[in-house]
């Protein structure tokens, strides 16, 4: 039977793939064809979704964007039997999926199923190479498996950037024998700017199981918690499903895989605070208590959840796991550059015309992600202001995008790369309002434990009101430094230490947009006020 | 107390806290439940929920004003969720925030006149390939102008 691809993943039925795919079946019924509709996870290029694709002996063919009323078109155009030349010739006929560009000069690894795959399959999972890392961890000792992790050289791909094995070695080595220890995965994807986690989720959620499985046998953690954040009903349910499909295949659970470990995982949904992505706050919220950070020392590897020693790693960083633990250290260390091994799914975002993730090895440059990738900017102005990394990263002008992707790079010219989400701003932008907003957000999301992050943050609003309208600009922009260095350095966490990254950065870079507006703008505000 | 909850809903949410009240780290996912099932989580449930968690009623207060998901009253049928983050304010979710709530007539927190829909922000629905995103209940959608917009919200007004 011929097999029709609609993804399900919630960027593409955000564009309406539900009903494209609808439309499909609907047709193939009234036709008399019948046809095998999968809902697979998306292959990330996000512009050209509802992405549909056809199998053929050569591999499945793409037609992309398909909206209902494209659909009995594509039926008379033949599109079933794709390399006929109608099907050809139809103007959403893109080819081989593989051949396409984009894709092609991918390094996919943790995103290697991602789009191809029924996310809910746990047949179609064994049968693109799911579960080889876990039968390749069972044959390992605890401390085999940790040193695999270190020498790939994977780093926390959360943001912080931790080195991942260095992490579980602490676990590991933790507490008494036979202590109560956890597996935490931080699912509270809370950067704007980012999708790749709720990608995973969605699109292959085996692959996490199966990297939070591997990380519970290796440090000795019989439990596992996701943390989702409450924004993602999709991803919930697609977990929970795959959750109860891996009990039920013996792949968690009680002597999992015939072995004598035992893993057991649940997803417990967060409830709307940015704050709860720091690990610590994390594990309060996670305890049923109001997400404050916690002070660190003593590390959650040693006192996290409930107390007991616990690994909080990323969904990218757990989903990298079985990857590393099927093809070996080396395979994935051999990707990269300088301390920065692997790659990382890069997420393009914002005012960007080809939006989607991209997959690359370390080293790439922000100008090939924004223009060979991304294409420019989507409303076809220039792109004037780039923010990496999420709320509290660094907002980037055109002079620095041939920083390549990595993280001391980017730490050199004051900057984050973080989760990997780049969001690009046209000409139009306003940078003194985007340093606002940053204060403002953080005044929102602030936790409120320490006086830097709750205070500073509304004192910072004013202040840049201040500047914005003109008064004792010289005062009040010495002010908003200072308070940037008391944030930076006196808080607990990132949120109120990070903030002044995309503020000052808007400030140094785009110095311009922060005087007042001309006296021919005033003059039109006054005449609208004495109409 | 002059607005005490009906008899069915305290039985809803004692049944609720009955299922949850063992598990490790309870609260979240009772509170949870209860706003899932009734749509809000009242103040007259803080006192239930205190004994059966042992915690004081001011904890349990403490922890559902902490979270922006969790409210504590009714709302309308529908909520609307609108993204405000950098990503969709790159592709103009000022204006379209702007648009939203003069077409509604109301602010954020707030529900229009008809109870259809309550208004709320939101910062950042993973959609930000396809910004300015928008929420109606679990129903995430992209690259939303005002036509969009208007139509979506019929739709709701008419469910």
């Amino acid at each position: 039977m011929i097999k029709v691809f609609v993804p399900r993943d919630s960027s593409a039925l955000s564009l309406g793939a539900d009903r494209t795919a609808k439309a499909i079946q609907q047709e193939a019924q009234k036709r008399g064809i019948e046809i095998e509709l999968i809902r697979n996870g998306s292959r990330g290029l996000f512009w050209l979704e509802p992405f549909v694709e056809v199998t053929t002996t050569n591999g499945r063919v793409a037609f992309a964007p398909v909206q209902p009323k494209d659909v009995a078109g594509l039926f008379d155009a033949y599109f079933l039997n794709p390399d006929s030349s109608t099907a050809k010739s139809h103007p959403l006929y893109l080819g081989l999926t593989e051949e396409l560009e984009w894709l092609k000069k991918q390094q996919r690894l943790t995103f290697a199923r991602i789009g191809i795959t029924d996310p809910v399959s746990l047949n179609d999972y064994l049968a693109h190479d799911g579960y080889k890392g876990l039968a390749n961890a069972l044959k390992l000792s605890p401390a085999e498996i940790v040193k695999t992790v270190t020498d790939s050289g994977l780093r926390g791909r959360g943001g912080a950037a931790f080195p991942t094995g260095i992490k579980w070695n602490t676990v590991l080595g933790a507490g008494e024998k036979g202590v109560q220890k956890y597996i935490v995965c931080n699912a509270d994807e809370g950067d704007s700017g980012t999708y790749s986690d709720r990608m995973v989720m969605e699109d292959d959620p085996f692959v996490l199981i199966e990297g939070m499985t591997i990380a519970g046998i290796a440090v000795g953690a019989n439990q596992g918690y996701i943390y989702l954040r409450s924004e993602y009903p999709h991803a919930l349910h697609i977990l929970n499903e795959a959750i109860a499909k891996a009990e039920a295949a013996g792949y968690l659970g009680d002597n999992i895989c015939g072995s004598s470990h035992t893993f057991k995982l649940e997803v417990r949904r967060a409830a709307g605070a940015y704050v709860c992505g720091e690990e610590t706050s994390l594990l309060e919220s996670l305890e049923g208590k109001r997400g404050l950070v916690r002070f660190k020392p003593p590390l959650p590897a040693i006192e996290g959840l409930f107390g007991k020693p616990t690994v909080v790693n990323n969904v990218i960083s757990l989903a990298t796991i079985p990857i590393i633990l099927d093809k070996g250290a080396q395979f994935y260390a051999d990707y990269g550059m300088g301390r920065s091994r692997g790659t990382l799914p890069i997420q393009l975002a914002g005012n960007i015309k080809h939006g989607g993730l991209v997959e690359l090895a370390f080293g790439a440059t922000l100008r090939e992600l924004l223009y060979d990738f991304g294409g420019g900017s989507f409303t076809g102005k220039p792109i004037r202001a780039v923010q990496v990394g999420g709320p509290l990263g660094a907002f980037l002008p055109e002079s620095q995008f041939d920083t390549p992707l990595d993280y001391e790079e980017f730490s050199k010219i004051w900057a984050v790369l973080g989760h990997g989400g780049i969001v690009a701003f046209d000409d139009t932008v306003d940078m003194a309002k985007m340093a606002r907003y940053a204060f403002e957000f953080c005044a929102i999301e602030s936790c409120g434990k320490c006086t830097p992050c709750r205070i500073g943050s509304t004192r910072g609003v004013e202040v840049i009101d201040k500047i914005i309208n003109g008064t004792d600009v010289e005062k009040n922009t010495k002010l908003v430094r200072d308070l940037s260095d008391t944030m930076l350095n006196g808080s607990l966490c990132a949120l109120g230490g990070m903030t002044p990254y995309p503020v000052l950065s808007a400030m140094n870079h785009f110095a311009e947009d922060f005087v007042p507006k001309p006296k021919s703008a005033l003059k039109k505000i006054i005449d609208i006020v004495a109409a | 107390m002059a607005n005490a909850l009906p008899v069915e809903t305290l039985t809803i949410i004692q049944s609720l806290i009955a299922q949850h009240k063992n598990m490790p780290g309870a609260l979240l996912p009772l509170l949870h439940a209860i706003q899932d099932t009734i749509g809000y989580i009242p103040e007259d449930s803080y006192l239930p929920i205190s004994k059966a968690l042992a915690l004081s009623v001011a904890e349990v207060h403490g922890v559902v004003t902490f979270y922006h998901h969790f409210r504590t009253h009714p709302v309308g049928k529908h909520i609307l969720h609108v993204c405000r983050a950098e990503s969709c304010q790159a592709m103009g979710a000022e204006k379209l925030e702007a648009s939203i709530k003069a077409k509604l007539n109301i602010d954020y927190h707030q529900t229009t006149s008809d109870g259809a829909i309550t208004l709320e922000p939101i910062y950042c629905l993973g959609n930000c390939a396809c910004s300015p995103a928008v929420m109606m209940d679990d129903e995430v959608y992209g690259r939303m102008d005002n036509q969009k917009m208007a139509e979506l919200i019929s739709e709701a007004r008419a469910s």
